[in-house]
């Protein structure tokens, strides 16, 4: 008895606290490191090298941006609504990696194994639009604003058919959570016969976490830096780390959700979802690296014409199979 | 739709290729000898000065950022007292070579003259005078032109003829 609690109980919490612990800054260090890897990456498909300088390959550029982003000075303009200002940077951080808890990174390494855990991540990462919103709204500034209504329609359209495709998936595995998902996965990947629905998936976590070509809401080019516009010092890293988390969210999302999650031959399950989750990050890089933004009502009819009618009809077959099937 | 995938494909054949990027301290770059570069006060193929103090690469300078006061010697000649560019005004356009009657002021391929202290950019003439003749090799303002210094008379120049005396009507 420790502390009043049987002893193994007591044992079993610490783990899980320290794993949880490791988890966490595993997954921050990692998207940290991200900002290195896509600006080199971004570097070699624009034939040129990127950050190269500081340290080996330039790796120590991560190091040299904290440091630089934790000494600028942490400016508030007069006209914003202070506390919300500040609120708001913290959101999108916070849901980001309160999404990290459900995922399974293999069949025992995770944070916490909930039965509704697709739900939970559904949940999470649109509570993470309120951070952009807003952030846009109490920067009072006319780009800001622009930029958060642009994050507002742009969600609302996407999250639609971004929980619709998942649809498919939980009609095979017959479960919300993410464990047996990947579970279900074990004779065949889901991306085979959900392909549709990991395609739309693709385009839709690539809309949830904005990134190009979805970058609407800070697209440098008409609105400065959209949302994030007057935010600097850590504030502004905030948002950006929050960016690179969505990236390996998303990613390791797809990771589980289609593409067998942990399972795979004779690698240990880490190494496996670690290469799948790996892999879509550099596609990500690669799809900003080759991608246009698209004009805004473009997206929003490419949302609701193409898309949902492709979700929707998706859902219907994959529940008639279902139902002939068993 | 196929052309982003299109599009995408050969993004990512893009690994593939050579990266432009000259790596700059390790690699140096090829400069043409008429980069303009670091400004240098060039010599006659004598040794002497070729500046005559004219201030018109002063005149011509854009940002006025050359300073000349004039000096002469006992034959006539003249030179420059004090010669300044303060090159962290200069915007290496060239006019200062363009407008020097003597090609002494030159423009060379050499840029990498950056310093902490900026009052360190600005060059005294000491640090202008190079040895050589520069661009322009067996040039000599003096030997060509038609002014009379200590040492030559009018007309004695390279290429000059006798001076003409306007006071008589014989050929």
């Amino acid at each position: 008895m420790i502390l009043g609690v049987p002893t193994d109980t007591f044992v079993n919490a610490l783990l899980k606290g320290v794993e949880t612990i490791v988890i966490l800054f595993a997954v921050v260090i990692a998207a940290a490191l991200l900002i290195w890897v896509e600006r080199r990456l971004l570097g070699l498909w624009q034939d040129r090298y990127g950050p190269n300088r500081v340290g080996p390959f330039g790796i120590l550029q991560v190091a040299a941006d904290m440091i630089k982003i934790f000494f600028k000075e942490d400016w508030i303009p007069p006209f914003a609504d202070k506390p919300v200002f500040i609120i708001a940077p913290a959101v999108i951080l916070l849901t980001s990696l309160m999404t990290f808890a459900v995922v399974p990174f293999t069949a025992t390494i995770g944070v916490v194994d909930l039965n509704i855990g697709l739900l939970f991540m559904l949940a999470m990462s649109s509570l993470g639009v309120y951070s952009v919103i807003l952030g846009g709204w109490a920067s009072d500034n006319k780009y800001a604003m622009l930029g958060g209504l642009r994050t507002a329609a742009q969600m609302i359209s996407y999250e639609v058919f971004m929980g619709l495709a998942l649809l498919g998936v939980v009609m095979l595995a017959g479960s919300f959570n993410l464990h047996t998902i990947v579970e279900s996965q074990a004779g065949l990947w889901n991306v085979v016969t959900q392909f549709p629905s990991f395609v739309i998936f693709l385009i839709a976590g690539c809309a949830e976490i904005h990134r190009a070509p979805f970058d609407l809401p800070e697209a440098e080019q008409e609105l400065t830096a959209g949302y994030h516009t007057e935010y600097s010092g850590m504030k502004f890293g905030m948002f950006f780390v929050g960016e690179y988390l969505g990236i390996v969210l998303i990613s390791s999302l797809i990771t589980v959700l289609f593409f067998g999650g942990w399972l795979g031959p004779v690698l240990p399950g880490i190494v496996w979802f670690l290469i799948k989750t790996g892999f879509f990050i550099l596609f990500f890089v690669l799809l900003r690296a080759a991608t246009v933004r698209p004009r805004y009502d473009q997206l929003m009819s490419f949302g609701w014409k193409i898309l949902l009618p492709i979700a929707l009809a998706n859902v219907a077959i994959t529940s008639a199979v279902v139902v002939a099937t068993s | 739709m196929l052309s982003i995938l299109r599009t995408i494909w050969m993004i990512f054949l893009h690994s593939f290729r050579k990266r432009d990027t000259v790596l700059y301290p390790e690699e140096k770059p090829y400069l043409p000898p008429r980069y303009r570069g670091r400004i240098v006060l060039t010599r006659d193929p004598d040794g002497a000065e070729r500046c005559v103090a004219c201030n018109l690469c002063s005149v011509a300078c854009p940002v006025d950022c050359i300073s000349v006061i004039k000096g002469e010697d006992e034959s006539g000649r003249w030179y420059p007292d004090t010669f300044q560019i303060n090159f962290s005004r200069c915007i290496y356009c060239g006019y200062c070579e363009e407008a020097c009657p003597t090609y002494a002021i030159q423009l060379t391929p050499d840029f990498e003259m950056g310093e902490f202290d900026r009052q360190k950019m600005v060059y005294e003439k000491s640090d202008l005078t190079i040895s050589g003749v520069g661009k322009r090799p067996g040039y000599n303002f003096y030997r060509v032109a038609g002014m009379a210094v200590g040492g030559k008379d009018k007309g004695e120049a390279e290429n000059e003829a006798e001076p003409v005396d306007v006071k008589t009507l014989l050929p």
